[in-house]
């Protein structure tokens, strides 16, 4: 017995399912939603298309698309660097997923709510937080020091799913709060509940499908497939493509090439907007692929064929749409050379930002566990102030 | 404008009128959890508040545990303050992970940004013959966790008056309701009279010769056991720790420095239960003073019995004067 999944559960139970729903693991095929091919041709698409909103011009959003994920690529081959460099303790590597990243992170309105989990650097960047903000907690200065609020970008999660919950509680105070379905565009909101392939097989991510199907709450549900779960391929989280489980919670599912950034652009501006509606859940499948490590201290090696990553390099998403841009004449050799510039500047900032991030002081632990602090943890804290001065003046 | 009411209600009433209270008070209070709409709870202590509030904030909630913790923390960003009912205390576990590591965490993890208000109801403790996972005491695993505040009510009026305060914190709160209780006793609730603090413990039962700390389900255990102590001449003062964290030991320190001498009684393990982190604390502050080591009485560390057996292996009258009297003899 290898363990695997075999491709259908036997006659007598109805039709054979891997002709129903098809392999979990298939780059092309009809259901995958698709505008700007690998080659940078764009393509048609019956039901989506790439609408950058009234007032802005296609080929400035495209660029401005661009612009994006070389920037989004810079935070992480930096933070990969500075991690190397000893000056991050770990850094959790996006490589090949700025599209997918990018392309959800800019369908979102002001009004919007992001739950990431700690990958989201490229939604981050989208929803204009300084990604400086990002480093702290992979040096370990801090837990994430930025507001919600400021920027409706949550904390970056770190047990795998538990923010889908969160976001579709958050979607179920929205509905309370009477900023679904009004018809208003600036106040219609709706939540981005981000999670991948390995989150998929969590009791949390599943709860979290049950509650907001019930409720029909305002949650886009964004799966970046990358297909592995550090070294477990996508097949041993699933047997049918991921996006096929929508529709046995009861609402719609839709599988987009997850390194097409016009794509991805279009099918989550269109699961956001349902979801401002009132039309409640979507589940959206980003596929695309895990290009560099699970994390820094993850060897791929062991566990996947350098074969895989060769022929996904042939998708990548910021070739494709530089490939279209400079093939149609839409932007100029300068305007490339900028953004390579902007990349470099953001370089520096993040070397000279990361070590200058002010170190926590052993004090500050006790003062935010409570609103409201308790006698016995103020006589805590106290105590070990009152042994640290004893050092004072001692070498 | 305070409502002027007097009448004899049970425990369960209790936590329904302070309920009800809640959410007139504050529109941002919902309540959500299995049953506890239509229903009002397989206990009733949500009875009448649908029909009165509406489905928005009395939400009968799909059956998991997690979905409902977890779903409570969006809300609480979003700023409600959901008061979530776990249906047993043996249930509470699939909750567990949204538990500790978020609701306790958030507010930390934040710096403060994100407070957690949430209120977690848990009919906890044995004795009403149920089947397993039914009649549990978890209080020490909450206790335990950095970033919580942990209460349990004894008795009616407390039940009214600790469920706003707890639904008024800031902070989350493990709210323990001892279920044996709902329906037994009644006391008079006099609505005018000023509440205690919500973390603060309370001598309810004066005595000189030894000091029993109690809470939830064994205060009345304990105020039996000091009563029967009474009639042959032993004076035992009984403490309702009320807050189980953050402790009130002020009052525990003050009584056992008069008496020399502490039990701990609860229906949770004895092993690595509150009454380690009581007699802990009591010997650390009242060492000198101390005429016996601190005894503790409580569940043996086996798993909860099947319910004809629950009256020997819960903590009763007996069992705690037995230990009295060892305390006494020492």
């Amino acid at each position: 017995m290898d363990g695997t999944a075999p491709a259908s559960p036997g006659a007598g139970f109805g039709p054979d399912l891997a002709e129903v729903f098809g392999p979990s693991q298939q780059h092309g095929g009809p259901e995958l939603v698709q505008l700007l091919t690998p080659e940078g041709e764009r393509v048609e698409h019956a039901e989506f298309r790439f609408d950058p909103g009234p007032g802005v011009a296609e080929d400035e959003a495209i660029r401005g698309l661009y612009r994006d994920m070389v920037l989004v690529r810079r935070i992480d081959t930096e933070s990969t660097a500075l991690q190397r460099h000893g000056e991050l303790g770990i850094w959790a590597q996006l490589l090949g997923q700025e599209a997918a990243q990018v392309g959800a992170g800019r369908a979102l309105r002001p009004q919007d709510f992001v739950f990431p989990t700690y990958r989201e650097h490229g939604v981050a960047w989208c929803r204009g937080l300084d990604p400086l903000k990002l480093l702290g907690l992979f040096r370990g200065v801090d837990h994430g020091d930025w507001d919600p609020k400021d920027v409706n970008f949550g904390l970056y999660t770190i047990v795998i799913g538990a923010q889908t919950l969160h976001a579709t509680g958050y979607a179920m105070g929205m509905q309370r709060d009477g900023v679904v379905g009004t018809g208003d565009p600036d106040r219609d909101a709706a939540v981005i509940a981000h999670f991948g392939d390995g989150a998929s097989s969590q009791g949390d991510v599943n709860e979290s499908f049950i509650f907001a199907a019930s409720y029909n709450a305002p949650v886009v549900f964004f799966c970046q497939n990358n297909q592995w779960a550090i070294s477990e391929p996508i097949e041993r989280q699933t047997r049918i493509p991921l996006y096929q489980r929508a529709l046995g919670f009861g609402f719609p599912g839709v599988r987009v090439d997850g390194n097409d950034v016009l794509a991805t652009y279009a099918v989550t501006q269109a699961a956001l907007q349902r979801a401002r509606e009132g039309q409640g859940p979507t589940f959206v499948e980003a596929y695309t692929y895990r290009m560099g490590a699970h994390t820094t201290t993850d060897d791929p090696t062991r566990y996947r064929l350098s074969d895989d990553v060769e022929s996904w390099k042939l998708r990548d998403p910021i070739a494709r749409v530089e490939a279209y841009l400079k093939r149609n004449g839409l932007a100029e050799q300068s305007f490339f050379d900028a953004v390579a510039t902007e990349a470099d500047e953001l370089g520096v900032r993040l070397r000279e930002g990361c070590k200058a991030l002010p170190d926590p002081q052993p004090l500050d632990v006790f003062d935010r566990v409570y609103a409201e602090m308790t006698p016995e943890l103020e006589a805590q804290k106290a105590e070990y102030a009152a042994y640290l001065s004893s050092f004072e003046g001692a070498h | 404008m305070v409502q002027q009411t007097t009448e004899k209600i049970t425990l369960a009433k209790g936590l329904n009128l302070g309920l009800r209270k809640a959410m007139e008070a504050d529109p941002k209070v919902l309540l959500m959890g299995e049953d506890v709409g239509k229903l009002g709870g397989v206990f009733r202590i949500t009875d009448g508040l649908q029909k009165d509030f509406g489905e928005d904030r009395v939400i009968d909630s799909p059956l998991a545990e997690s979905g409902i913790v977890g779903t409570a923390v969006g809300m609480a960003m979003r700023g409600y303050r959901p008061v979530v009912e776990i249906q047993f205390d043996g249930f509470v576990y699939p909750a567990y992970d949204q538990i500790v590591c978020q609701v306790a965490k958030l507010h930390f993890r934040s710096q403060g940004r994100i407070p957690m208000p949430m209120v977690i109801r848990i009919p906890f403790g044995g004795g009403i013959g149920a089947v397993e996972h039914h009649s549990e005491s978890p209080e020490a695993q909450f206790a335990h966790t950095p970033g919580l505040k942990v209460v349990a009510c004894s008795n009616p009026v407390d039940g009214y008056w600790m469920i706003q305060q707890a639904i008024a914190c800031d902070d989350p709160v493990i709210f323990l309701e001892p279920k044996r209780q709902y329906h037994a006793d009644k006391a008079e609730l006099d609505d005018s009279v000023e509440p205690a603090p919500l973390f603060t413990s309370r001598v309810v039962r004066q005595g000189d010769d030894v000091t029993v700390l109690a809470y939830g389900p064994t205060v009345k255990t304990a105020l039996k056991a000091a009563e029967a102590a009474a009639g042959e001449g032993r004076s035992v003062e009984v403490i309702d720790l009320r807050t189980l964290s953050p402790l009130d030991m002020g009052p525990v320190h003050e009584s056992v420095r008069r008496t020399g001498r502490a039990v701990v009684c609860h229906e949770a393990h004895v092993n690595l239960g509150l009454g380690a982190e009581l007699a802990a604390r009591v010997q650390e502050e009242c060492f000198y003073s101390l005429e016996a080591p601190v005894l503790r009485v409580g569940g043996f560390d086996t798993p909860y019995p099947a319910s004809r057996l629950e009256e020997e292996w819960l903590p009763d009258l007996d069992r705690l004067l037995d230990a009295v009297d060892r305390s006494l003899a020492f």
